[in-house]
């Protein structure tokens, strides 16, 4: 189902920034929810094992998401999502920074640039992602790490059950 | 002081130099014959690199000779390899909610 759809994904380390591209076979006005609407968002945006959860969101101009990815182990990483601009359908752009619980921000944060559009009921959405730090980026990655190894761990016992004896 | 390693590779000057030394070990007189720069400024990035940890030095009698550190290349790959895969995982995670938005729609 997925395998025609486009996922490009380039990184210009001079430039400190990550590019992606993904086709959905979806309208736009749906895939655009999935990415502005919190109750949408928390349903996809954590890779599995890991779940979102967004304690709330004000999706205008101005407006932040705060949120968590909450780990296997019940760990919660904190970030805020600063909304800086918004052409509905078509664009928006945000400033995404780490934070604790209570909100307080890291001093480093990263600005998501995000451009939809639509052809044949086929969206189109691009991202790029600039960041001040990649250590930062650096430190996500250990938690999701985890994560994956606990997931392959999965697959590798659902394979074994699989496998003629 | 803990260097970002990306920081090795922002600056053009440091890429060529990684680049050079990529192929053979070299001495900063060696690497430095390559640039219109002063060995000062030659001396500085190697410095840099070498405290991202993205090159060695070696000494062989009295010369230095700087090479690169495979690992931390691998390392760098590595990482945005993983950084892919999470993205994937993530966007096939996202077609299943679509699709299970588009069913209640109809």
């Amino acid at each position: 189902m997925t395998n025609e759809l486009l996922f490009d994904f380039t990184v210009d380390k001079a430039a400190k920034t990550v590019y992606i591209t993904r086709e959905f076979n979806a309208p736009l006005s749906l895939v655009w929810d999935a990415f502005t609407k919190a109750e949408i968002l928390d349903q996809w945006v954590a890779p599995a094992p890991f779940t979102a959860k967004t304690k709330y969101m004000n999706f205008e101009v101005g407006g932040k998401r705060f949120y968590a990815m909450v780990g296997p182990d019940g760990q919660e990483k904190w970030a805020i999502q600063r909304y800086t601009s918004i052409s509905p359908k078509t664009n928006f752009k945000m400033f995404n920074v780490f934070a604790d619980k209570d909100e307080n921000p890291e001093p480093h944060g990263s600005e998501w640039d995000y451009n939809f559009s639509e052809h044949n009921g086929i969206t189109k959405v691009s991202i790029s992602i600039y960041n001040e730090s990649f250590e930062r980026m650096e430190m996500l990655l250990e938690g999701f790490k985890r994560g994956f190894t606990a997931t392959l761990n999965n697959l590798e016992n659902l394979l074994a059950t699989l496998s003629p004896k | 002081m803990r260097r970002d390693i990306f920081q090795a590779i922002a600056d053009p000057t440091r890429r060529a130099i990684i680049t050079l030394i990529a192929l053979q070990a070299m001495t900063p007189n060696a690497i430095a014959e390559n640039f219109h720069t002063t060995r000062q400024s030659v001396s500085k990035h190697l410095r840099i690199l070498t405290e991202c940890e993205m090159v060695k030095q070696e000494y062989r009698g009295r010369e230095i000779y700087y090479s690169l550190e495979i690992e931390k290349i691998k390392e760098i790959d590595k990482w945005l390899d993983q950084l892919r895969k999470t993205w994937e995982s993530r966007f096939n995670q996202l077609d299943k909610v679509l699709s299970t938005l588009k069913k209640q729609k109809k």
